[in-house]
């Protein structure tokens, strides 16, 4: 059974009752009077969210900040390597990341340096509540602001105008992913437990590496012990990994390059770089059988894969949904058993493209990010002026490089995904080329398309559970 | 068809030599770990039957895991590669063009002298694969470039119209082109005699012997399943962490490219059992990548351009090679999610991999430990070549289909949309 007061509610829901929220990217001045801070922090949990309340707090800290808040090498040691490494640390994650040129760290506004942060608080009210509740936290002793960022609600769409927040997996609370492999021939949206949360079995059967420290560590016993190993105190148990990019949208670049490009039907092609309407509404119909995962109240959003249209007609390939969540089982279809027996084997024949896109379900991510700037409408961004917007996309992850940098290494800046030749994400990754497949014909091909978003900042950081909130806080 | 060969020339490094070889390596690269094509030492991109090749130092970079007292083997140069057409004119060729600077690599070996014939000195350093894979036999550097260029050629207008038209319009703009000298799309050589009657061989005898030996084969086979299982729940597993430093040395020459080589060298068990086991095995992947996956795909993995299994040190050893799509970790994911099976029935055979059961279950679905096991074993390769920078295996079938729309005459609509949706 999931011990949901030991876990920060951000996992559990992304607060959309409460509409305003701000980022605050904190440095650690005095360590001690910050973990004193910590310590009695007004933590939200995902117990809490049982009831409505006029705000929440989260709070996540960079490998960097750990270390100044006196976290032991060798613990640190055992945290996932790219959260220890750092998100804008060495060129060859950079380049992995499609974090170069405009991207690059270098010309990050914050994320690198003396610019990285410490710690990442979620502050999240009422409109009219937050800056009351702001003034209540006061962690003056212990950091220094390094950055407050605002965000915006913009009534569940994005500075470009599309409805976001609709796709999301659904985490299995049960705990206990069913280890049968057959059970993964179809596309199910549920994914283990352990995906998103340190301590619990993930989707290959065991438990992501996370620190287990001896008992001396652990004085104080806070710390819940190890499932899979006695005897040891797991740091990790019902923490994540918290990703923050910092994409400032160029809406204006985004509105002329779709007018240019596509004339009259300037919307619909935006439609497609995207891979859903404006409105939200998907690019194919549900398929009749329920998708696991997928709550009957989202199946018109939601119940859909790739599978009736292999050639993208209705959705293009590199659409930025098709990319960020292709919706694909293990195995290709197979037939029964000794199909797919023969198909592991290597001995059917196989498409052109099968197996060229790994199975969607060991590369998830939980988003939770929130926008900032202004939302207008497609025309009102043309005459502009535009002020600076964008998005602060957050997700959640226990497995970085598997998570989060495949899916935006391999799969929104990889310039191969699913058999495309030199074409990234239009959306997200300055595609410069788009093809869009065409019934009975030659594809589309668009081609000098601007970047449309650039990172300004950036850094992994880890959401504790409560427990070892109070560990850290403890010193 | 010209079918693919391989060389690989392992020596030993001279004592002290290792600092300056990897100074010399370094300088025929233009980015971390990729060979400058035209190099000066050697220039890879003047050798058109060459598809890929590497130098790297191998070491044993395990060896401490295995407790043992004697002191590691000595560092080894090893140089590798995959042509068209036989290694050892290849050999001779690489000795007749780029003499001076072979001489100059291969004078960081102890056992070189100044005076060696080079095709020689290469010979007896010859070291086998125990299996190679190709991932297209058959696909030579020439086609490989024609193909691109066609692709490139056809990717830059539009072909509007309907697709029988389209069609027309193409082959009528290629000809064109065609009789102009450009975009030439060579005939296939005939396939040597030699060759085919040797795969037509093993493909006949192999089995016959596997057949021989059945009868002999099922009645030790509880014995030999009560001692694997024995050893399985006794083999000790070992796979820390990698040192960040060593990950972040094997990043910094990755991902320059739409493809990534990996090298790694690890222990064998100790015992005949596990020798024998791993020779009979390999033995089996032979014959599957001779005869069975020879047409873009190792089992499900449609990324890997070449590959091979190296024993060095009497067999102690395994080196394993691989070009492949991609990054490392989607490599890895693609193992693990693929082809698990294969992966454990060679590398359980290994010292420290993840326990496995039945010599192909558990293993490298203990995605973690498999991932440490493998980036811990991982060597930096000092200097690579790809003949066909940002092309994927995939890329390369792509090209193939679509030279078909020139040469194989009218197309059924369904295949010319197919084809033409590659454009
Ligand atoms: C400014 C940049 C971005 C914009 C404007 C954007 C916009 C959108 C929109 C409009 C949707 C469809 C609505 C939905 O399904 O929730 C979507 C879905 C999604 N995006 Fe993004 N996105 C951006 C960046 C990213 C990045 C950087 C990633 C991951 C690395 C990402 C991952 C996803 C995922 C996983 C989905 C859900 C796909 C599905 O399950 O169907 N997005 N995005």
């Amino acid at each position: 059974m999931m011990d949901f007061a030991d876990i920060q509610g951000l996992v559990r829901s992304g607060y959309g009752q409460l509409t305003a929220c701000r980022l605050i990217l904190l440095r650690v001045a005095d360590p001690a009077a910050a973990r004193a801070w910590i310590a009695r922090a007004p933590i939200t949990t995902a117990a809490d969210l049982a009831t409505p309340r006029p705000t929440a707090l989260n709070l996540a800290f960079t490998a960097e900040g750990l270390r100044e808040l006196g976290v032991a090498e060798p613990v640190l040691a055992q945290f996932d390597a790219s959260f220890i490494a750092g998100m804008g640390s060495d060129e060859a994650r950079s380049r992995r990341l499609g974090d170069t040129g405009a991207n690059a760290p270098a010309g990050w506004d914050w994320g690198v340096g003396k610019r990285l942060p410490h710690a990442l608080l979620l502050a999240y009210a009422a409109p009219e509540a937050l800056d009351g509740f702001l003034a209540t936290l006061d962690w003056t002793a212990g950091f220094t602001v390094l950055a407050q960022l605002p965000t915006a609600w913009m009534d569940g769409r994005e500075p470009f105008g599309f409805a976001d927040g609709l796709s999301q997996p659904a985490i299995d609370w049960s705990g206990t992913p069913n280890p049968d492999q057959d059970a993964h021939l179809t596309y199910a949206n549920t994914v283990a437990a352990g995906e998103m949360l340190l301590g619990h079995a993930n989707e290959y059967g065991t438990i992501t590496e996370r620190p287990l420290l001896p008992p001396e560590a652990d004085p104080h016993n806070l710390l819940a012990e190890a499932e899979d190993a006695p005897g040891l105190r797991d740091l990790g148990r019902n923490g994540t990994y918290l990703v923050h990019r910092q994409l400032h949208q160029d809406v204006a670049g985004f509105w002329r390059a779709m007018r240019d490009q596509g004339g009259e039907n300037w919307i619909a092609l935006a439609e497609t770089v995207v891979g859903r309407r404006m409105d939200g509404s998907a690019m194919l119909p549900p398929c009749p059988a329920a998708i696991p995962g997928i709550d009957p109240d989202d199946r018109a959003a939601n119940n859909f894969t790739f599978d009736p249209d292999p050639d993208g007609l209705a959705c293009p390939l590199g659409a930025h949904i098709r990319r960020a969540n292709p919706r694909n089982a293990d195995l290709p279809p197979s037939g029964g058993a000794i199909g797919r027996l023969l198909r592991n084997l290597g001995l059917t024949r196989q498409n052109l493209r099968d197996d060229l896109v790994s199975p969607t379900r060991f590369h998830r991510i939980l988003r939770r990010g929130r926008d900032y700037g202004t939302q207008l409408s497609p025309e009102a961004a043309l005459a502009g002026p535009v002020e600076e917007s964008g998005l602060h996309f957050i997700c959640l992850n226990t497995n970085i490089a598997r998570q989060f940098e495949f899916v935006q290494g391999a799969w929104l800046a990889g310039r191969n995904f699913d058999g495309l030749s030199g074409e990234n994400d239009p959306l997200t990754a300055g595609a410069d080329t788009y093809s869009i497949p065409q019934p009975h014909a030659a594809n589309r091909r668009l081609t000098g398309l601007p970047a449309f978003v650039t990172l300004r900042g950036g850094a992994y950081f880890f959401l504790p559970g409560m427990r070892a909130l109070r560990w850290i806080g403890q010193g | 068809m010209t079918p693919q060969d391989n060389f690989m020339v392992l020596a030993p490094i001279a004592e002290g030599r290792r600092g300056d070889l990897e100074t010399l390596l370094a300088s025929m690269t233009d980015r971390p770990g990729r060979a400058d094509p035209a190099n000066p030492v050697l220039p890879f991109g003047a050798f058109d039957r060459l598809h890929v090749a590497r130098l790297l130092v191998l070491e044993d970079l395990a060896y401490a895991d295995l407790g043992e007292a004697a002191t590691p083997p000595p560092p080894m140069l090893a140089f590798l590669g995959d042509c068209d057409g036989d290694a050892e004119s290849f050999r001779r060729d690489l000795a007749a063009r780029a003499g001076d600077g072979l001489r100059r690599l291969f004078a960081h070996c102890s056992d070189f002298t100044a005076d060696a014939d080079l095709v020689d000195w290469m010979r007896a350093h010859e070291t086998p694969p125990a299996t190679a894979y190709v991932n297209w036999v058959g696909r030579t550097v020439r086609q490989v470039r024609e193909e691109a260029a066609l692709a490139s050629f056809l990717r830059a207008r539009p072909w509007p119209g309907p697709p029988q038209e389209a069609r027309k319009s193409i082959v009528a703009a290629v000809q064109a082109e065609q009789a102009q000298g450009r975009l030439p799309l060579s005939p296939a050589a005939a396939t040597p005699l030699g060759w085919t009657l040797r795969r037509l061989a093993d493909l006949v005898l192999a089995p016959l012997v596997l057949l021989l030996l059945t009868p002999f084969l099922i009645l030790i086979a509880p014995f030999y399943l009560l001692h694997l299982r024995k050893l399985e729940e006794t083999d000790a597993e070992f796979t820390p962490r990698p040192a960040p430093a060593h990950v972040a040395a094997l990043a910094r020459i990755e991902d320059h490219d739409a493809s990534n080589q990996f090298s790694a060298y690890g222990n064998v068990k100790p015992g005949a059992f596990r020798l024998l086991t791993l020779i009979f095995l390999l033995r089996l992947v032979q014959y599957t990548t001779r005869h069975i996956f020879t047409r873009g795909r190792l089992a499900r993995v449609p990324t890997i351009h070449f590959a091979r299994w190296v024993f060095t040190d009497d067999k102690r050893r395994l080196f394993f090679a691989s070009n492949y799509d991609g990054s490392l970790d989607a490599y890895m994911d693609d193992f693990i999610n693929k082809v698990a099976y294969g992966l454990n029935l060679v590398f359980s055979n290994g010292v420290g991999y993840p326990r496995c059961r039945y010599l192909f279950i558990g293993g490298a679905k203990n995605e973690q430990k498999f991932k440490n096991y493998i980036r811990k074993r991982q060597l930096p390769t000092q200097v690579w070549y790809k003949a066909y920078p940002n092309l994927t295996a995939h890329d390369l079938a792509c090209h193939s289909q679509l030279r078909r729309l020139i040469e194989d005459g009218p197309m059924r609509d369904e295949d010319l949309v197919a084809t033409l949706r590659l454009l």
